[in-house]
């Protein structure tokens, strides 16, 4: 493994094994930073959620179910197609990480059609759901906007990525983005796997636990 | 060989003749500054930049203290006083001392002393320089808006002023963006980046605290992100999170607001404690007195401070339980810093203790910052802060803290490393006048706010009682005493830093392996060869064990 291996400017410090590490540890750093920003939100949450527990419940039995979970599936199935795109860069075939990546990016961008969707169908509510509605509404869209901000930095991380495939980058000895792009793409889906039953399903799971037996 | 810590590879081969080139003349003009991924050239940038805000921060303190040198004459409206007491605190804190000593002597040492030829990314800390940048830019469309908040933003009046908070959070965002960027990148460098034989139980002092400040940065920073986002919400749609009448709780904003802001405190007083624990041993020739409890009083600095934020909302509405809980474990706080104090002054008990003037900021620190932790103690104690909560005492107690401890700190260490830095030396006579000046400056600016907390004089406001005349006149005379020790203080450094007579090569004997690069100021990329570590960097009036295990 030498240094010609890796594209110049990078790690120019480094060897490439050595590179790989800093860069694995610094995007774990990062993702740790991630759930911390997400975590402030969802405290605030908690707190709201236990001080107006009749008011979220009746408010998140207007948000539709179906389309969350649709979304899920979406995530999940764009997280496969990532793990196939960063194991096809690992063995350096440039080809398939085009190919995987592509499957990546279009269910990402299916979430985005499931979620226009959702947003207007609030819109277009009788009477309009809008943020300001209630407290529940307001954190609702705070936290599925800033969710959603996410997914779209990741889209145009894999564009980026996908680029750098169809230049035959990647080798067994770099394929790093890919790696950590990847890793970033999962926590944007494990922030959402959070975020879906706590927004869509705790009042359906609170009303199947008090129902009587 | 050489006295210090460190070897170097004598096969010739690394030893190339770099004439006179250095990191900072070997590319010329100001874009090839601005593209640098040079941690040294980024440090000097962030430097340049920081410094003319807090002059201007400064110049805002100034009018705020003109302002109140008479209790009934009217030099501001009073909206304008509570934009210039706004924008000091904005200025000063988002854009001065946040990114402080980690971005400026973090960036330009910690290479330096892990033996390493630059940070892990250095492409990310060329972004976080330029992130921080615009974030200032933006911060630049607050101050032309009028912000007048406070520094806190406290909802629900940070609602009501919508134009400027929008830009103020924006920025204060982006800003912490930087400071993210920073935190990552040094914690990596720290793990993966350090020479053969430095070992974690050699790691530089400054290393250490740098280490503990970049935990703090990645940990807390994120929370005041999400809080400025939600407030950016709040602002923009109204999502009623903070506005109680929506629902919401200002409380909450103060609780979110704070997990961030105590433990910032820490990121800006913790680097300044390392640079004292590097300057006081070489200039009292002895090894630092407790080496391993200094890296635990960090460490453990660090961790308490995330569980004390309540200490500043004793009076906004907390239960009983939770004030004693924050008060008991705001008092544990001061047992790490009471052990590096101790550390300190043990470090020079019997040393042979020479007065330069990096040595005199250094001591200025070590006892202002024990009037600022004293004073700590007051805040945190239930009972007392009731009637100190919001008066002056805090505000003294707080300048105490950071630019007594911070700022001193920084400057300390811009006239220790200076040769290092610019290969020039700065004048002497000056920099100790300019301390002397700045140490009786500052203290009578702020011992007569002490008192002045004591009496009741609430801080922020705009007029007060005649009876407080004479000590808020002493204190705005000494304020612009102390604003006119900068100007020397600066003055001398940055004249140094063009016309200064060229320094020897490691003036102050430091044992510090940051001394041992070939020439000063290093090359850009600091060694042609990565030094060996065999022995830690304290080893000082011991020549038989300096090379000893340790």
């Amino acid at each position: 493994m030498g240094h010609e291996q890796l594209p110049p400017g990078h790690f120019s410090y480094f060897e490439p094994e050595q590179a790989y590490h800093a860069s694995k540890l610094g995007c774990w750093i990062f993702l740790a930073t991630e759930v911390h920003l997400f975590g402030g939100i969802f405290a605030i949450f908690a707190v709201y959620r236990a001080r107006y527990l009749e008011m979220f419940n009746a408010s998140a039995h207007l948000l539709d179910w179906r389309m969350g979970l649709i979304n899920t599936v979406f995530l999940l199935t764009s997280s496969y197609c990532m793990v196939r795109g960063v194991d096809a860069a690992q063995k350096g075939l440039n080809d398939k990480v085009t190919k995987w990546l592509n499957l990546t990016i279009l269910f990402g961008c299916f979430f985005f059609v499931v979620k226009y969707f959702e947003y207007a169908a609030k819109f277009a509510h009788e009477p309009p759901i809008y943020p300001s509605t209630n407290i529940f509404f307001g954190l609702y869209f705070t936290m599925t906007g800033i969710h959603a901000v996410h997914v779209l930095v990741g889209v145009g991380l894999l564009l980026w990525l996908r680029a750098l495939a169809q230049k035959k980058r990647y080798s067994p000895v770099y394929y790093t983005p890919v790696e950590m792009v990847g890793l970033y793409w999962h926590l944007v889906d494990v922030v959402w796997i959070f975020l879906f039953p706590i927004l869509y399903l705790l009042p359906g799971i609170e009303a199947f636990g008090n129902a009587p037996h | 060989m050489s006295d210090t810590a460190a070897t170097h590879n004598e096969s010739g081969a690394g030893h190339a003749d770099h004439g006179d080139h250095n990191y900072i003349n070997w590319e010329k003009g100001l874009w090839s500054w601005w593209m640098s991924i040079d941690h040294k050239r980024i440090a000097l940038m962030y430097l340049g930049s920081m410094l003319v805000f807090f002059f201007i921060g400064g110049a805002l303190a100034l009018g705020v203290r003109l302002h109140l040198f008479a209790p009934a004459e009217k030099l501001l409206s009073n909206d304008a006083y509570n934009i210039a007491f706004t924008l000091h605190g904005v200025i000063m804190i988002f854009l001065f001392i946040v990114p402080g000593l980690p971005a400026t002597l973090g960036n330009f040492l910690l290479p330096l002393m892990i033996g390493a030829k630059d940070v892990a990314f250095p492409r990310l800390n060329r972004l976080s320089y330029w992130l921080y940048v615009l974030g200032a830019l933006v911060a630049v469309g607050a101050i032309a808006q009028g912000l007048d908040t406070g520094w806190t933003f406290y909802a629900p009046y940070s609602i009501q002023n919508a134009g400027a908070v929008l830009c103020a959070t924006t920025a204060a965002f982006i800003l912490g963006f930087a400071s993210i960027l920073t935190g990552v990148n040094f914690l990596v460098t720290i793990h993966t980046m350090r020479a053969p034989g430095m070992t974690w139980d050699r790691l530089p002092l400054m290393v250490w605290t740098t280490y503990a400040t970049a935990i703090l940065q990645v940990i807390a920073t994120p929370v005041i992100g999400i809080t400025l986002l939600l407030l950016f919400m709040e602002n923009q749609f109204g999502v009623g999170v903070f506005n109680p009448e929506l629902g919401g709780d200002p409380v909450l904003f103060q609780h979110m607001f704070w997990f961030y802001s105590h433990p910032v405190v820490y990121i800006m007083i913790l680097p300044a404690m390392g640079v004292v624990s590097e300057i006081i041993p070489v200039f009292s020739r002895k090894p630092i007195f407790g080496y391993r409890a200094l890296v635990y009083a960090s460490v453990g600095i660090a961790a308490i401070s995330f569980l004390v934020w309540g200490h500043h909302m004793f009076v906004a509405g907390m239960s009983d339980v939770a004030r004693y809980i924050f008060s008991f474990l705001t008092f544990f706080v001061a047992v790490p810093t009471a052990v590096k104090v101790f550390n300190w002054v043990s470090t020079m008990y019997r040393g042979s203790v020479t007065f330069d003037s990096p040595m005199l900021y250094a001591m200025a620190f070590v006892f202002l910052f024990l009037i600022a932790g004293t004073t700590g103690v007051h805040l945190a104690t239930l009972a007392t802060d009731a009637h100190y909560h919001d008066t002056y005492f805090v505000v003294a107690h707080f300048h105490y803290t950071i630019q007594g401890g911070a700022v001193i700190g920084l400057v300390g260490g811009l006239h220790y490393w200076f040769p290092l830095m610019f290969g020039k030396m700065y004048n002497e006579k000056v920099a100790k006048f300019g301390w002397l000046l700045l140490f009786i400056g500052f203290n009578m600016t702020f011992l007569p706010q002490f008192v002045l907390g004591m009496e009741g004089m609430p801080r922020r406001y705009a007029t007060y009682p005649a009876e407080f005349a004479p000590m808020h006149q002493l204190s705005t005379i000494f304020a612009f005493v102390n604003g006119i020790a900068y100007a020397l203080v600066f003055g001398n450094l940055g004249w140094a830093a063009v016309f200064g007579k060229k320094a020897e090569k490691n003036p102050y004997n430091s044992l510090s392996i940051e001394w041992t690069v070939e020439q000063m100021p290093p090359v850009h990329d600091n060694w042609s060869e990565i030094p060996v570590v065999t022995d830690w960097m304290y080893g000082y009036g011991q020549p038989e064990d300096a090379h000893a295990q340790h």
